[in-house]
């Protein structure tokens, strides 16, 4: 076991980072505060590449099974000699994967901005919080607390607030930074319900104390939170259910999503990393990290499940009648993380039967490339059009080459077609449904049909189509800095389905084979061809098929169009009801009785004074009729009473 | 009850008389000729005491002094037929109920204190006494008193010039 | 004279007194108020008088600080009637309720 403690630098160089950019940067690094960001990630993912090949090749195995090792551990805030907040490192398969994962795809987003956000006034206070957000990642991912992890849970919302709301003079931006931020904090209170259940009952908020000590089937705390019940389920369903509710804020499951449509208001490098890649794939990382306990609970696990699918198909529908390129790409986002959770909830722990966790982390390593790839190649077709409607786009493939074909590769990878590396995580997946629950490998091969179609309908309207009427051709594709992340994570996205990854990251640490089964996988993507022929075959060459089979559909067509009107809902409850049936009267009570106390108190004090000041009238009989009195009172009170 | 008793019960319901209506009329000269009675009363008072001197000096000071200078500042400030304006009503209640429960209070007080009269030794106050005895310089001597006051008249003089004085505008 | 005993006479010069008191506090005059400060003084007088010859009778303080206490009225009074006669040349009126300058 070699000295980890190096790790503690992967996150502190970008918070050392965000700290002398924020502080300093607007005023003396300016445009250099680019390179100062860039350079502190680079060292980042330096660190957490060596430490990915220090953990899976030469250290971590240990008999064939991947330890979780504690790299450094701190005790900060004691509750009880068992509670107690600790901060510290973990290294296991999960986030070691994370780790290079975040500190990669930020570090390729750096690198983008610097050509996307050049020319922006605020160019050091976005580096500031792109930096900060990187921390608060890396943190969540390494936490050995669940506590620990709930607190960069929350860094993470607050950084995912700074930079949706980066342009602020537009009150779009603001609305959607503020709802961002009040959905997932809302989200975030049964996380912490669940968090104190869980320490409560099992008496630890360690990790891997509070994972062992709920799953040995004998041990008390397992018998206490198993047999105790609240309204018919059992309190381990119920804290399980709350953690996942925590989960599924951040991770835009159904019907926590609303906000991430909107978050699409940030620029676009923010929207690759934080709303593709990392941030949301925060809730399935959750759910990994407590996987053991909510193996055994099997109605947890099935509320995982079927709230992922019914997720993934949602976006999946709405994504088909949505125009503006980067809200597709939100929708195919949510649709994908639904992949992830119910990949998490058809599977049990260990061995054969963890393939669908298998196949889940898989999907999120893939994932984070390919998505993060499609939002900077949207990020870069915005910058040349200056709009990020579908309908101004087109025929742009003669500008974009580089994008172009980047774009296309990403495509093909998130459409499930071989060899790309899409298609390996996502026949994992598939597997693993197959295997568990029929319904849901239903709906996983009919969502997968609907992504190669839509994201098809999304690259022939911006590729190919009509020709748009670009204002400024001679701009070109973006500097350099904006076209060599593409090509890397092109490259990435292509070839990162041959990593071994079954024999890195597996539910319980141990190996799994692997193979591919040429029959089981030629359903998915002959149907992801043919997505992709419907796409080409309305939307290649402009023409009005769409139009006619919109309006045939009719009221459906607008029902989807409109996200099925969860919105609208959303604003119902909260205005009508809530701001009217209880903001209103609190509000009135504050200001007449609280405040009216405290003038009341203040009226009173002024009217008294009044009447003291009266005494003093300027009358010099009245003095001297007080003051006879005064001495009467005294005589009698010292003759008499007090003798 | 001989004379003497009734001659004090006469003297005393003089003062007192004369004193309340001091304090109550309206007019402001019909006050100050009942402050003289009143004071007139007090020297019979005095005379009735059998302490004769200091009723001279009262009579000589006090109402051939002090009365006649009110009487002259009455005229020199004001018409003294008028009327002069009532007091407020709160204040005459609130102060006739302070000084009643005053009253009441202090007598109480020497009612129960008991004070012991020594009858052994006869008063006599002889004018020769009181004229050696103010400026002796022995034990029981009041010359230091007499020089005190003295000057004490000196600077009363002075201010009441000082005071009264009009102050002359230069004309240049 | 032996049925009067000391506490007659200091009854008569407390009734005194406080007569003097009531008309300091009622009166609006400042030359009346004046006149009750007079009685006031002069109860006092009585009651140095009376204990002298009462409990007192070899001595002559009482009967000397009674000469002093006239002398110092008289010279208060002259003293009071000087100031009154400088505020009624600035207010013109000796009302005691015009000279309200203490006011806050």
């Amino acid at each position: 076991m070699s000295d980890y403690s190096y790790i503690a630098f992967i996150p502190l160089l970008p918070l050392a980072a965000f700290v002398l950019l924020g502080l300093f940067g607007r005023k003396y690094f300016k445009t250099f505060s680019g390179t100062i960001g860039t350079a502190s990630l680079l060292a980042s993912t330096i660190l957490s590449f060596y430490t990915a090949y220090h953990y899976f090749f030469i250290d971590g195995n240990v008999n064939g099974v991947f330890q979780k090792i504690i790299a450094l551990k701190h005790t900060w805030l004691q509750f009880s000699p068992n509670i107690s907040i600790d901060m510290g490192i973990m290294l296991d398969p999960i986030s070691v994967m994370m780790i290079v994962i975040v500190s990669f795809v930020s570090l390729m987003v750096h690198i983008f901005s610097l050509g996307y956000m050049k020319g922006e006034e605020r160019f050091a206070t976005y580096y500031a919080f792109l930096s900060l957000f990187t921390f608060s990642m890396l943190g969540l991912v390494l936490s050995t607390n669940i506590f620990q992890i709930y607190i960069f849970w929350e860094l993470v919302g607050v950084s995912s607030f700074l930079l949706i709301g980066y342009y602020f003079e537009k009150p779009s931006a603001v609305a959607a930074s503020k709802k961002a931020f009040i959905v997932t904090r809302f989200a975030d209170l049964g996380f912490l319900i669940g968090i104190l259940i869980l320490a409560f009952y099992s008496g630890t908020l360690d990790f891997g104390l509070l994972i062992e000590k709920l799953t040995s089937v004998q041990s008390p705390e397992f018998i206490n939170i198993s047999s105790a019940s609240f309204l018919g389920a059992s309190v381990l369903t119920w804290a399980l259910t709350l953690v996942f509710i925590g989960g599924a804020g951040k991770s835009a499951m159904f019907p926590l999503h609303i906000w991430l449509p909107d978050a699409m208001e940030g620029p676009t490098p923010v929207s690759a990393l934080i709303h593709a890649a990392t941030m949301v794939v925060a809730g399935v990382y959750l759910v990994a990290r407590l996987f053991p306990v909510f193996s055994i609970d099997v109605t947890a696990l099935q509320i995982v499940t079927y709230v992922g699918a019914f997720s993934s198909m949602l976006a999946a529908v709405i994504a088909c009648t949505q125009t503006d390129i980067k809200r597709v790409l939100a929708f195919s986002t949510m649709s994908q993380i639904g992949f992830m959770m119910f990949a998490l909830g058809v599977s049990k722990y260990g061995g054969e039967d963890g393939l669908g966790y298998m196949g889940s982390m898989f999907h999120l390593f893939t994932h984070a490339f390919f998505k993060s790839l499609l939002f900077l190649g949207a990020g870069a077709v915005i910058h040349l059009v200056h709009s990020n409607d579908m309908k101004d786009m087109g025929g742009l493939r003669k500008l974009m080459p580089v994008t172009h074909i980047t774009f296309l590769i990403a495509c093909l990878a998130i459409a499930g077609i071989p060899p790309f590396s899409g298609f390996f995580s996502k026949e994992e997946i598939l597997l693993a449904a197959y295997h568990s629950n029929r319904l849901i490998y239903g709906v996983a091969v009919f969502t997968s049909a609907l992504t190669a179609f839509y994201m098809f309908r999304l690259y022939y309207s911006i590729f190919w189509s009509k020709e748009a009427n670009v204002h400024e051709p001679n701009h070109g594709e973006g500097t350099l800095s904006m076209k060599m992340p593409l090509i890397i994570l092109g490259a990435c996205a292509l070839f990162a389905g041959f990593v071994p990854f079954s024999k890195l990251v597996t539910s319980d640490g141990a190996a799994l084979e692997t193979h591919i089964d040429i029959g089981f996988s030629a359903l998915p993507v002959l149907l992801a061809f043919s997505g992709i022929a419907l796409a080409a075959y309305l939307y290649k060459k402009e023409n009005d098929r769409p139009q006619k089979i919109a309006s045939s559909l009719g009221e459906l067509y607008k029902v989807a169009w409109k996200k099925f009107y969860i919105d609208e809902m959303y604003l119902f409850i909260t205005k009508k009801i809530i701001f009217n049936l209880i903001g209103r009267p609190a509000a009135w009570i504050d200001k007449n009785i609280v405040d009216g106390f405290m003038n009341l108190l203040a009226t009173m004090t002024g009217k008294i004074s009044v009447l003291i000041k009266g005494l003093q009238s300027g009358k010099v009989q009245s003095y001297a009729l007080y003051f006879f009195g005064g001495v009467i009172g005294l005589a009698v009170l010292f003759i008499y009473i007090w003798k | 009850m001989n004379a003497s008793v009734i001659i004090f019960y006469i003297i005393s319901a003089f003062i007192l008389g004369a004193a309340l209506f001091a304090v109550t009329t309206r007019k402001i000269f019909r006050a100050a000729i009942f402050l003289l009675f009143s004071l007139i009363g007090i020297a019979a008072l005095y005379f009735w005491m059998q302490v004769e001197f200091v009723a001279a000096v009262q009579i000589i000071i006090y109402v051939g002094g002090i009365v006649v200078l009110i009487i002259f500042s009455i005229f020199l400030t004001q018409k003294s037929g008028n009327e002069m304006p009532k007091p407020l009503r709160t204040r005459a209640i609130f102060s006739g109920l302070a000084v009643i429960f005053g009253f009441a209070f202090t007598s109480n007080l020497i009612r129960e204190y008991g004070f012991k009269e020594i009858s052994t030794q006869p008063f006599e106050v002889k004018v020769s006494d009181i004229g050696t005895q103010m400026l002796s310089t022995a034990e029981h001597g009041f010359v230091l008193p007499f020089e005190v006051v003295s000057i004490l008249l000196l600077a009363a003089m002075i201010g009441c010039i000082v005071i009264a004085m009009k102050v002359k505008h230069e004309e240049k | 004279m032996n049925e009067i005993t000391i506490t007659h006479i200091l009854f008569v010069s407390t009734a005194l007194f406080f007569i003097g008191m009531y008309g300091l506090f009622t009166r609006r005059n400042m030359i009346t108020m004046l006149m009750a400060v007079e009685l006031i003084l002069n109860s006092v007088n009585i009651n140095f008088v009376a204990f002298n010859k009462y409990l007192y009778p070899g001595k002559l303080d009482g009967v000397f600080f009674a000469i002093f206490v006239i002398t110092i009225a008289a010279a208060e009074a002259a003293v009071a009637i000087a100031i009154i006669i400088n505020l009624y040349r600035s207010h013109h009126s000796i009302d005691v309720e015009d000279a309200g300058e203490l006011k806050y």
